[in-house]
């Protein structure tokens, strides 16, 4: 059982191997196909923003700050858990950002602080917020999307990437 | 760490892009979806008038959004030989769905075989044989006439008997009215095969045969039904993850009370409230959970019984509502006998009951309280039962399902409106068959007789013994030793010298050996025994009819090529029977050979016009033509007439006509009344289908009319008394061990996870099966949560990992069922009931570590799964 530590790896290139979702990734923001006299060169995946969401030291424990990113129509979540946990940023490696629009059809998760969940109240979804955001229970066909984050020196925190698609919208960066 | 798949932007699904209809070809409820495809050089644009939905995509779409597509809704396929992109998102417009996916079928674009995107590369491409050692590929022609010559020779020098067969019954994938036709004409009218098994039982038999003793076909309502009721009764079932978008869509609006408004409009004169539920289930839940959340926790009522003392619990209700006058005594006298009878022979106490059951005299009382107490003003109180494997797969399944048909008839609840008693089912269904009278009951105990060296040859479709059988590690022991004895053989001779060859295997089948044929979408666990694989085509490769658990038929259209040069299980048959022609012929078995004429099939089509058109009830009304112009929504089975012509009865009821009675076998007609006519190879019915406008006129409920199937059209109340542990040996096994091993399926995973198994998404979070156990056991047994532990007793042994939860009592276990890396059936003893139906779910063994958590389960989640609102 090898597999586990390649997932994310085999994921992204098995992504980038389907020739023709990358080149039909960079033309999807295209809006007339008339005009251009030579394809565009595509983008293998969106260009994000590097957004500053806060700094280290307004987070307090197991205390959910409401974020969004890419942009404004993306409501996020910033937790300091405590402990270093998958994708985990900051000093202590305890610091996540999620997504907190459910995958499955888009209704709003709430933080259960006990158990360290994301749930939705829409279809009962539990997503661990200690575990990558894995999909404890629950019907999205994916794990909860999850921030890229970079901590600077001054402790200002950075989104910068996703790692999957954010539900409602066809592209993560619109 | 949690699987990502690092995808953030899909293709945009252009406006003219095809647009085929779908049913989710796995669990019975059927969803209705749509597959888009277009050109894999061509996409839509964020432009309302360049994208399918008419909708500006540059902008954030809202919940619920018809717009959005999630990365497992995407592949690339070939579509007549060319390479297209794939969406199959769900369909708003459906009934049955209004737009919800599940996590399994939200993944069947992702599950299609895809060689851009390195999708279920484990399927079969080429039909594939036992050469040089190894499984090796070779032409439809050559697998097809070894095949042929073998079974052809077993039959005439051995007869029908030596020829076992292992065959799907259902719809969806792996089934579907063509496919059990076309298995059903070969085994049952070609020949007469009495050595035959359905997939997930060792016999051919009902899974519900006393409903079907009592003329209550077992699929009797619709799925409205769950939105009207007054009282929902689950038994031994958790169907938000096992009909998940049935219980969302229907269940979740009664109890949530957003069904209201349908009740008053349903039902004028009565009083109306939202919906209370009964659940019976020794383990808590997610649907127990779920249905607190939404009703409030006094109007759910978790009874945790004791493991398989279900029928005591319903004798007690049917003694108490009884003694109480609170039976529907214009229904009982009019549409059923036996009623007193029953009383008098089930009687059991409120006390009695609680003793055996482990349950308070006043759940007992309260619960038989919301199923029959007249509401206010008087009225009937409307209480729906609905009942699966924890009943089926349970203690003593013919009186249990018998003691609850008895409390659903005393009550007036049945065919009426909010009302209904169902099992909820697995799969989808599609049985469509010549008669298997001849099979017998009790049918033959195939697995059993396999085991002591019964069977010469073994064709095998869409099942996997190895994964779905109780008794499973003695069957795989012998299955193997069996197998290999011809596989032996076959290394002994050259591959081109087919006598030769044919007579090396005959002479081991002499020694004790067993010709193995599987048919199958993919390389089975059962398949590493075979020695020759033929490679099938499944939903969506092929046109495929199936109907849902409210008997919804629809037409999954094809919308992608099969794998290389696999082929829909029905044309698999009919060259097989070709093939079995021209050898008999050659053998001068001419009336052998004579058997396998009318097999011309060109297409999938053809089996349906040749199986379901001509010979199921209303089958004359339904042609692909109609199916397809009616979407996803259909129409539930049986079809009565045109809306051109208006409803023709066509000398078959749909119950709805008084006086009219049907007869006849029922095997796994699923709740469509049996529908053979007496001739399987008549004529069509006379009603013209010459025309193909029209649309299907079908049936909401059945015995809507108190015309039940029966003799006389009364329904039969049944003596169900308790009699314990029923299955042999099952009273002893729970003495010496001290854990139940309970088991049955999670969300995440569908059926055997024979497509699960290639999804890294799934197997990300379930590297191995699961068993969930009481912190308490796990703390007495020195484990931790991701232990790999060995779960034993005397039938055999299996492994899972340690999922900590107190949803399980102590001394109670729930493990994952039929996973391919830790088979719950090895444990399971080879008990059975009077008909052959097994006992998977009342098992005991022990429990110890085999090792510490492995790599892949340490960044697993091991958090409870119930949904907390904060």
């Amino acid at each position: 059982m090898k597999r586990c530590d390649l997932l994310v790896d085999a994921g992204r290139r098995r992504f980038l191997s389907g020739a023709g979702v990358a080149a039909a990734g960079a033309a999807a923001a295209t809006v007339i196909p008339s005009v251009p006299a030579k394809a565009a060169v595509p983008a293998a995946r969106v260009t994000y923003p590097s957004t500053r969401l806060g700094n280290v030291k307004d987070l307090k424990l197991n205390q959910p700050v409401g974020v969004a990113y890419p942009d404004a129509e993306a409501p996020g979540v910033l937790l300091k858990l405590g402990k270093r946990v998958p994708g985990g940023a900051g000093p202590d490696g305890d610091i996540v950002g999620f997504s907190t629009i459910c995958p499955h059809k888009g209704y709003p998760l709430a933080y259960s602080a006990d158990r360290r969940t994301l749930n939705c109240p829409g279809h009962y979804s539990v997503f661990d917020c200690e575990a990558g955001g894995q999909e404890t229970w629950g019907h999205a066909t994916q794990n909860l999307p999850q921030y890229s984050l970079r901590v600077d020196q001054k402790g200002d925190i950075f989104a910068e990437g996703l790692d999957e698609l954010l539900y409602g919208r066809l592209s993560n960066v619109l | 760490m949690a699987y990502k798949r690092q995808i953030d932007r899909l293709p945009i699904v252009p406006a003219d892009a095809k647009e085929h209809n779908v049913v989710c070809h796995y669990c019975i409820v059927g969803c209705g979806y749509k597959a888009y495809s277009w050109d894999i050089d061509k996409q839509g644009t964020t432009a309302p008038t360049g994208n399918k939905f008419n909708l500006d995509l540059s902008k954030q779409q809202g919940p619920d959004t018809d717009a959005w597509y999630a990365p497992s809704m995407y592949n690339i396929v070939k579509q007549d030989g060319r390479d297209v992109h794939l969406v199959i998102k769900p369909d708003k417009n459906c009934v049955v769905n209004s737009g919800l996916g599940s996590v399994r079928g939200a993944r069947m674009a992702e599950m299609t075989y895809s060689s851009v995107r390195n999708t279920e590369q484990q399927r079969l491409t080429d039909p594939m044989v036992w050469r040089y050692g190894q499984m090796q590929p070779t032409s439809w022609d050559d697998a097809l006439d070894l095949v042929a010559r073998v079974t052809a020779a077993i039959l005439a020098n051995k007869g029908e008997d030596a020829l076992f067969v292992s065959a799907y019954d259902h719809g969806g994938a792996g089934g579907g009215y063509e496919n059990t036709w076309a298995t059903g004409k070969l085994y049952f009218e070609s020949l007469k095969i009495k050595n035959i098994r359905i997939h997930n039982r060792p016999a051919y038999n009902s899974e519900v045969h006393a409903t079907r003793d009592m003329g209550v076909g077992e699929l009797n309502n619709c799925y409205e039904d769950a939105e009207l009721a007054d009282t929902i009764v689950v038994v031994g079932a958790n169907p938000l993850e096992t009909q998940t978008n049935y219980f969302l869509n229907h269940w979740i609006p009664n109890l949530r009370g957003t069904s209201l408004d349908k009740k008053k409009a349903e039902f004028p004169n009565e009083a109306v409230e939202p919906g209370r539920i009964v659940i019976i289930d020794p383990r808590r839940t997610v649907t127990v959970n779920a249905c607190e959340v939404e009703a409030g926790a006094d109007r759910v009522m978790h009874l945790q019984i004791n493991s398989g003392t279900d029928l005591v619990l319903f004798n007690a209700w049917l003694t108490y509502i009884a003694d109480k006058g609170w039976t529907d005594k214009a229904f009982i006298g009019a549409s059923t006998k036996d009623f007193d009878k029953a009383v008098a022979g089930n009687r059991t106490s409120l006390e009695e009951a609680a003793r055996i059951t482990g349950l308070t005299v006043d759940q007992i009382r309260q619960s038989a309280e919301w199923i029959a107490q007249p509401k206010g003003g008087g009225a009937r109180r409307r209480a729906m039962f609905a009942y699966e494997k924890g009943l089926i797969w349970g203690n003593d399944n013919y009186r249990t399902n018998g003691a609850l048909v008895n409390v659903a008839l005393a009550t007036g609840n049945v065919g009426r409106p909010g009302g209904g008693c169902v099992r909820l089912g697995g799969h989808q269904e599609g049985y469509s068959r010549p008669s298997d009278a001849h099979v017998g009951r009790p049918a033959p105990y195939i697995d059993q007789l396999l085991i002591n060296g019964q069977g010469a040859v073994h064709h095998i479709w869409g099942c996997d013994h190895y994964k779905t059988t109780l008794n499973a590690l003695q069957f795989k022991n012998a299955y193997k030793r069996r197998t290999d004895l011809v596989k032996d053989a076959m290394a002994t001779v050259p591959w081109g010298d087919r006598q030769a060859m044919v007579n090396a295997i005959l002479a081991a089948i002499d020694k004790g050996g067993l010709f193995s044929v599987d048919v199958d979408i993919i390389p089975t666990q059962i398949g590493q025994g075979s020695h020759v694989w033929l490679p099938a085509a499944t939903s969506g490769e092929m046109n495929l009819t199936s109907m849902n658990g409210e008997r919804r038929m629809r037409l999954t259209e094809r919308y992608m090529d099969p794998p290389g040069r696999s082929m829909p299980d029905c044309l698999i048959v009919a060259r097989l029977a070709n093939h079995m022609e021209r050898v008999l012929r050659e053998m001068g078995k001419a009336d052998l050979a004579d058997k396998f004429k009318g097999y011309d099939w060109k297409t999938e089509e053809d089996a349906f016009m040749d199986g379901y058109h001509r010979h199921e009830k209303g089958g004359e009304f339904v042609t692909y033509a109609r199916l397809r112009a009616m979407g996803t929504n259909g129409f539930q089975e049986p079809a009565v007439g045109l809306d051109t012509t208006g409803p023709v009865t066509a000398g078959t009821t749909t119950g709805q006509t008084p006086g009219m009675v049907v007869q006849g076998p029922t095997i796994e007609a699923r709740g469509k009344e049996p529908a053979q006519k007496s001739e399987p190879s008549a004529a069509a019915s006379t009603v013209p289908v010459a025309s193909e406008g029209g649309k299907i006129i079908g049936t909401k409920r059945l015995y809507a009319d108190g015309k039940f199937n029966t003799k006389d059209g009364k329904a039969i109340f049944m003596e169900t008394k308790w009699r314990g542990l029923q299955a042999s040996g099952k009273e002893e096994e729970s003495k010496k061990f001290p854990f139940l091993i309970n088991n049955g399926r999670a969300n995440h995973v569908w059926q055997s996870a024979y497509l699960d198994q290639q999804n890294d998404f799934v197997m990300d979070r379930y590297p191995w099966p699961t068993i969930e156990m009481n912190p308490q056991d796990v703390t007495r047994l020195g484990l931790k949560q991701g232990d790999l532990v060995e779960v034993y007793n005397d039938n055999g042994s299996t492994q899972a990992i340690v999922y900590p939860t107190d949803r399980v009592k102590e001394r109670q276990t729930f493990m994952l069922f039929a996973f391919p890396r830790g088979v719950q059936g090895n444990v399971v003893s080879a008990g059975v009931n009077e008909f052959i139906i097994p006992n998977y779910k009342q098992t005991w063994g022990n429990i110890r570590k085999l090792a510490d958590a492995p790599e892949a389960v340490r960044g697993l989640s091991f958090k409870p799964q119930d949904y907390v609102a904060s």
